[in-house]
């Protein structure tokens, strides 16, 4: 029962029911929690860590079934390899064939599952993994069973567009950001770090760049794929014809069929920039959404700008900004979010979530206006999904 | 001739794989012997070994007590394998 659980000062326990209510799915670099919400999402109740010392990159319920949850986990010695639980991690089952590259000569190696994605609605058990170094990959069975994903692996424009590790973020060049259009199974997008954004309309039997309008770092020259860096590539569930980007230089939208990249963060504050890792969407309003600014100046100190961590919100599609920083840290704060590790749930009033590098898990239960922390002392947080359940 | 079954002493970050820290396999390589373990145990192997058939950066191996860096290496009866972590094995950034 649910009076009987005991709370933490933060307002978590240690025995989540899986019945009804918003999960906050959170990976870190040593481990997972799930986190669940009361109907008000005011108090929530944990589980975890799942895999204690596994570094895992992100953790996805799949909105089709509500039950398949797929982890991807490595660990400093072991190789990397994804698990999977349809009881909402009370166990888990590992894949029997994780992601991985062809043997060949000269062949590369996955260093780790990155990301993952449900696909289509009507492709039940499908889904798709971005790794590091870039790989897309499918599996068509619930994540048990994974193969490489189209000839992209092997295009030797591809493969010079992904550049070299050295190209690649801190963490390894990565595939992130796949999404799939709605309307149509075939139509897919994904974003390389470095690498730029890409689409297939015929189910991955041909690529092309979508990179126009995107500027790049001072002095390179942004016709060159390899030097683009997407961090995060959203698209409005409310209207697929129109994607976000927050990019390594600037926050981007895109409306479809254009192809030209908008940078609506040039309307930010010229003090705050618009650098970020993350981007999150209104679910059912295509102007609104939200970033999460970081110092993006001199060396790159990817910290909470002046160490007062702050979110951005956006009503009108890019055109002006508002400061969000009610019960967040007025000062010396000098964590930032990743560009999985913050999500949006699908309230009638949005709730917000995010975890920061420092192990804190933050909320908003009213669409950023104000923010309470829910969770201290985690592992450092590298993704926060939300799901509903029940 | 039937192949050698031989020791396997398991690191720490495979006993969810072996459920004990030593265990049997049998192979006339540390290659083979891997892939037994794999059928054993299943998944174990590629948490080692790469898709490109190398050992894992900071997996070590050793047979009767000396480092083994080829899977190649022969395996003879009365053979004792360790599998150890290194101790470099943190993340990418080399910190724990």
């Amino acid at each position: 029962m649910a009076k009987a659980r005991k709370k933490t000062k933060s307002g978590t326990s240690n025995n989540a029911r899986a019945s009804g209510g918003t999960l906050l799915l959170v990976a870190t670099r040593k481990g997972a929690w799930i986190y669940k919400g009361d109907a008000a999402r005011k108090e929530w109740r944990s589980t975890g860590p799942h895999f204690l010392g596994h570094i895992i990159h992100h953790m996805m319920l799949d909105p089709r079934d509500g039950k398949t949850l797929l982890a991807a986990a490595s660990t400093g010695h072991l190789g990397p390899t994804i698990f999977r639980s349809t009881d909402m991690g009370k166990s888990w089952k590992e894949a029997t064939r994780p992601p991985a590259f062809k043997k060949k000569e000269g062949g590369r190696t996955v260093h780790h599952n990155f990301w993952l994605t449900p696909a289509h609605g009507n492709e039940p058990n499908v889904w798709y993994a971005g790794t590091s170094p870039q790989g897309l990959f499918r599996s068509e069975d619930g994540g048990v069973t994974w193969n490489e994903f189209s000839g992209l692996h092997d295009d030797k424009q591809y493969r010079e567009w992904m550049g070299s590790e050295q190209d690649g973020t801190p963490n390894g060049p990565m595939i992130h950001s796949i999404i799939i259009d709605p309307r149509n199974p075939k139509h897919l997008y994904f974003a390389m770090s470095g690498g730029g954004v890409h689409e297939t309309v015929d189910g991955g039997k041909h690529w092309a760049p979508l990179i126009d309008g995107m500027e790049v770092v001072e002095g390179f020259d942004p016709k060159t794929v390899t030097f683009h860096d997407p961090h995060c590539v959203r698209m409005c569930p409310s209207n697929p014809d129109r994607l976000y980007q927050q990019n390594h230089c600037g926050i981007y939208r895109l409306d479809r069929p254009g192809k030209v990249w908008k940078r609506i963060g040039k309307a930010m504050p010229a003090k705050v920039g618009d650098v970020g890792f993350p981007i999150v969407l209104h679910p059912r309003d295509d102007e609104r959404c939200w970033v999460l600014p970081m110092d993006g100046q001199t060396v790159w100190p990817r910290t909470s700008v002046g160490g007062k961590p702050a979110i951005y919100s956006t009503g009108n599609g890019g055109k002006s900004w508002t400061r969000l920083d009610t019960g967040l840290p007025k000062a010396e704060a000098w964590w930032t979010v990743k560009r999985q590790a913050f999500a949006a749930d699908m309230g009638t009033t949005v709730g917000l979530y995010f975890g920061t590098t420092s192990g804190e898990l933050w909320a908003s239960r009213n669409e950023g206006k104000a923010w309470n922390c829910i969770a201290r002392h985690l592992p450092e947080i590298y993704a926060v999904e939300t799901a509903t359940i029940g | 001739m039937a192949e050698p079954i031989v020791k396997v002493l398991i690191a720490s970050p495979l006993l969810s794989y072996t459920g004990a820290d030593e265990v049997e396999a049998c192979g006339a390589s540390l290659g083979a012997l891997l892939k037994d373990l794999d059928r054993r145990y299943p998944g174990i192997r590629f948490r080692m070994v790469d898709e490109q058939e190398q050992l894992r950066r900071h997996m070590r191996f050793f047979v009767n007590g000396e480092i083994v860096k080829d899977l190649g290496h022969p395996i003879k009866t009365g053979d004792e394998v360790g599998i150890v972590q290194a101790l470099s094995g943190g993340e990418r950034s080399g910190l724990p």
